[in-house]
């Protein structure tokens, strides 16, 4: 296949952007997305060009450390894959592919397509934890919980971190992602001790990074790789509502 | 630096640990805000080390290439995590877990280190349980469990085909309760490039800031390594595509010995490779050979599709060649049966290497939505990767490299061969000998992190309470932060043609062909000729544009592949020295009749541990003899 690219170029996270086109002549079907980029990259080294950043890792759909923007979709116009699992064989000879990073203000870009999504991380470590020391559980079993508990737990639980909701959102909303937690620990026996101080603390300090509301689009839901459902922004509310 | 003393507490394997505890020097409270240590690497047995760390008191500093600890690669462990539970009144127990790997690990595994690992694995699901892991339940509200390959009970515990990514998340969670405490201090973005070493004792690392490429220095105490494994030596692999050994081996050139490097898992059930560009190979969990069966059409170049091959024209190879076991034997031998069948030209697909991962009977006994239940998210994967559909048609898979059983040598405490610096989880050598039984390396990583090295570290850092901070400007840092610089200039200044990416595929080609999932002393010398050769290639030809002061991924990728043109040559002299079969190290000249590994217990019942000799020199190899206690040494069947 022959392939346009146009890819946003930002030397760091003060410079000005832009978009440069690259020429694809060889990308075979069978290539995911990043292996595309790969083989531009190695065209880019043999002519000593400074290839286009991205962050990946595992390239199985799992760690959450890919995610581009391609046509106007977080992780392309395939529904429910992320950016590493997106083949080639959905788009066609002759294709022009627009790729951006996430654009979200508490996701300011770092290069190219990278971003900082370190503030997913400092929400977490407001309150998206249990409290309990190594060596001070109680014997597994002997706080039982519903399988259907368990198992509603899990879907909420699966998020990968991505933060593609977010670059979804037309405010730049987390609460796809805040949600999924809140209803990972408020399911679960375990997690109810602690839920009133948790959903608070997630919530405000989601609110001090600069995330905005839900826009009740559904877009976030819509994109979501791993298909978190709206569900958990609604139980948020709810458990945020119970916390006062 | 002399001798391998393995520290192992005297009394029978059962008391050990007990003893161990019992009788190890303490830090009290006061003192442990005094003490600072660093964790490298955010995965189930950094994360959980750094969490227990932190909980007690101490000061921690943890650093992680990833933006986020949370993407560490124990993220994608598939199937499960093992415990000695009983919950399944199945004859399960402490020493049947300990038995079934040390049996699994074809007796190259140290004794009283997998006891430990066997004994706190009940801890381990509990404490992950209280963190909120939403593990599978039954309908009555307890934890399910299922089987795993290598046993005959069912021990695993599992969160669908998701469990390394919930345990990791587990971690993490109890990681932010710390860094939000202010006990640990979290440095995401940043790549070990050495280890700094004062008199004889680990102090610190050099770490560069991945986004500005500053070179940074952190002094403490005592260091661990949780770095993971070196899968990625084969280019492609089940690993994370960054993953890699630059840690481990820049602290094994400053004094930490290597053991059984060339003790690497070759995973059987993966998505075979679909094209020349391919960077990674996905992996399909074991469980799934609780309901898959493994065939290949008896008749050489059959040309059907497999739903229309009649049963009496299909080989279960495992089935037929180890009934006892079926298609839950150990991933090594399932491994090298696959291409025994390959390499004999009953292969499927349109490389001939694959055999078929079945569903059928499965599906036809217990229905479509039993199977969905247990491996949806595994089925979805598969056909979002190859484009069929698995509830349709049987899975192809094959072979591919996976896990690395060898790493830093380590003693009792997990303590490496430097004073102060400790190796955890998959970066140590310790616990799977030379084959690791599944499910077994999430309980490994979490039970050495959460609950061994917090243990053990108090019995060092006991006599290291009136030493103070370590200060950064002493010169053994300056000379490592000189180093680094020197090595990353070097890197920067060949101005060749090709990227370090096209030199990675190139090694791991060779590594697979010569240094796979067999390997003979002819194949093994070729290897090193053919890695010598490509590492002057590398140094010659290499392009890395751009500069230090940046990010700059080019750059990162070849300082790994850089280690990697080393390590690959300790690993074959490794696998040169051990003239015998046993796990995973398989050499073509010492096999049984029958095509099975052939161990020699009398020459090489031991741990080769590596020293490494300064630049140009050979390594030297100390041996740790390997005493069997309570099990005796027995040929490793599965029939």
């Amino acid at each position: 296949m022959k392939l346009t690219l146009k890819i946003w170029r930002q030397k760091d996270s003060r410079a000005k952007g832009t978009f440069v086109t690259y020429r694809m002549d060889d990308v075979a079907p069978e290539m995911s997305f990043l292996e595309m980029l790969d083989a531009l990259n190695k065209k880019l080294v043999e002519e000593n060009k400074d290839p286009v950043a991205f962050d990946h890792d595992c390239r199985e759909g799992i760690c959450g450390s890919c995610g581009m923007y391609i046509n106007g979709h977080p992780h392309g116009p395939v529904p429910a894959i992320t950016t590493c699992h997106l083949s080639m064989r959905y788009f066609k000879d002759g294709d022009t592919i627009w790729i951006e990073p996430w654009r979200a203000k508490p996701f300011p870009v770092i290069k190219d397509l990278i971003v900082d999504r370190s503030a997913f991380d400092k929400i977490q470590s407001a309150g998206g934890f249990i409290s309990v020391n190594a060596g001070a559980a109680p014997e597994a079993n002997s706080i039982l919980a519903k399988k259907k508990h368990a198992d509603d737990a899990f879907d909420s639980a699966i998020c990968i971190g991505c933060g593609a909701c977010v670059a979804a959102c037309k405010n730049a909303s987390a609460m796809l992602f805040v949600s999924a937690k809140i209803s990972q620990f408020a399911l679960l026996p375990q997690g109810k001790i602690e839920a009133k101080e948790r959903v608070r603390a997630m919530v405000e300090k989601m609110d001090e990074l600069g995330f905005g509301n839900c826009s009740n689009t559904g877009a976030c839901e819509a994109e979501c790789p791993k298909q978190i459902k709206l569900t958990n922004i609604a139980r948020m509310n709810r458990e945020y509502y119970k916390a006062f | 630096m002399g001798k391998l003393i393995s520290k192992i507490p005297d009394g029978p394997l059962s008391q050990k640990w007990t003893r161990y505890r019992a009788s190890s020097k303490l830090v009290n409270p006061a003192n442990k805000k005094k003490l600072e240590i660093i964790v490298v690497g955010t995965g189930l047995s950094g994360a959980g080390a750094a969490s227990a760390l932190g909980e007690l008191g101490y000061n921690v500093k943890v650093f992680c290439y990833q933006d986020s600890p949370r993407r560490a690669h124990s993220v994608a462990a598939q199937g499960g995590i093992n415990a000695a539970k009983n919950y399944q009144n199945d004859g399960d127990s402490t020493y049947r877990l300990f038995y079934d790997m040390i049996k699994g690990g074809d007796y190259r595994a140290r004794e009283a280190n997998v006891y430990r690992a066997a004994e706190v694995s009940n801890q381990v699901i509990d404490h992950f349980t209280a963190l909120g892991v939403p593990f599978a339940r039954d309908y009555g509200g307890t934890l399910d469990t299922r089987s795993f390959g290598g046993v005959q009970v069912s021990r695993t515990f599992y969160a669908k085909g998701q469990t390394g990514q919930q345990c990791l998340l587990g971690c993490y969670s109890s990681l932010s309760r710390q860094i939000k405490k202010g006990n640990v201090k979290m440095f995401p973005r940043r790549e070990m490039l050495d280890l700094v070493v004062i008199d004889g004792k680990a102090r610190g690392i050099i770490a560069r800031n991945l986004i500005t490429g500053e070179i940074e220095r952190h002094g403490a105490h005592a260091v661990v390594l949780a770095t993971g494994g070196y899968g990625t030596i084969y280019y492609m692999s089940t690993l994370a595509v960054n993953s890699n050994a630059s840690a481990a081996w820049k602290a094994h050139k400053r004094g930490a010995f290597f053991a059984n490097p060339s003790f690497v898992q070759i995973h059987p059930t993966c998505v075979p490779q679909l094209n020349e560009y391919q960077s990674k190979l996905t992996l399909m969990s074991e469980s799934l050979r609780n309901d898959g069966r493994v065939w290949v059409p008896k008749a050489k170049d059959d040309k059907r599709s497999p739903n229309d091959i009649p049963e009496e024209e299909r080989d279960y190879f495992l089935e037929r060649r180890y009934p006892a076991f079926g298609n839950l034997v150990p991933r090594d031998v399932s491994s090298r049966a696959i291409k025994e069948r390959c390499d004999a030209g009953n292969g499927v697909g349109e490389t001939k290497l694959a055999v078929y991962l079945d569903f059928r009977d499965a599906i036809n006994k217990q229905g479509k939505k039993a199977i969905e239940n247990k491996y949806g998210n595994l089925f979805e994967m598969y056909k979002t990767i190859t484009g069929s559909d698995p509830y349709e048609g049987p899975m192809m898979i094959y072979p591919a490299g996976h896990y690395t059983m060898g790493g830093l040598w380590v003693d009792y405490e997990l303590m490496t061969t430097i004073q102060g610096l400790y190796a955890i989880g998959e970066s140590n050598f310790s616990d799977h000998g030379a084959n690791r039984l599944g499910a077994s390396s999430l309980m490994q990583a979490a039970g050495d992190g959460y609950f061994v090295v917090p243990n053990t570290i108090s019995n060092y850092l006991a006599d290291e309470i009136r030493t103070p901070k370590t200060s950064i400007d002493k010169p053994e840092f300056a000379e490592a932060e000189k180093a680094s610089v020197e090595r990353i200039n070097k890197l920067l200044s060949i101005r060749g043609k090709q990227n370090a990416a096209s030199f990675h595929k190139r090694l791991g080609k060779i590594m697979w062909d010569y240094v796979g999932m067999t390997r003979n002393e002819a194949g093994l010398n070729k290897a090193l000729v053919l890695i010598r050769e490509l590492q002057k290639e590398f140094w010659t030809d290499l392009n890395v544009p751009g500069t230090a002061g940046e990010l700059n991924m080019e750059l990162e990728k070849a300082g790994r592949v850089a280690d990697y043109f080393e390590l690959t040559q300790l690993l074959i002299t490794d696998a040169l020295d051990r003239k015998e079969s046993c796990g995973a190290h398989f050499r073509e000249e010492y096999q049984t009749p029958d095509g099975e590994a052939l161990r020699n217990d009398q020459e090489y019942a031991y741990v080769a541990a590596w020293e490494y000799a300064g630049e140009g020199n050979a390594h030297i190899l100390h041996k740790e003899e390997l005493k069997f206690e309570e099990v005796e040494m027995k040929v490793r069947s599965y029939k």
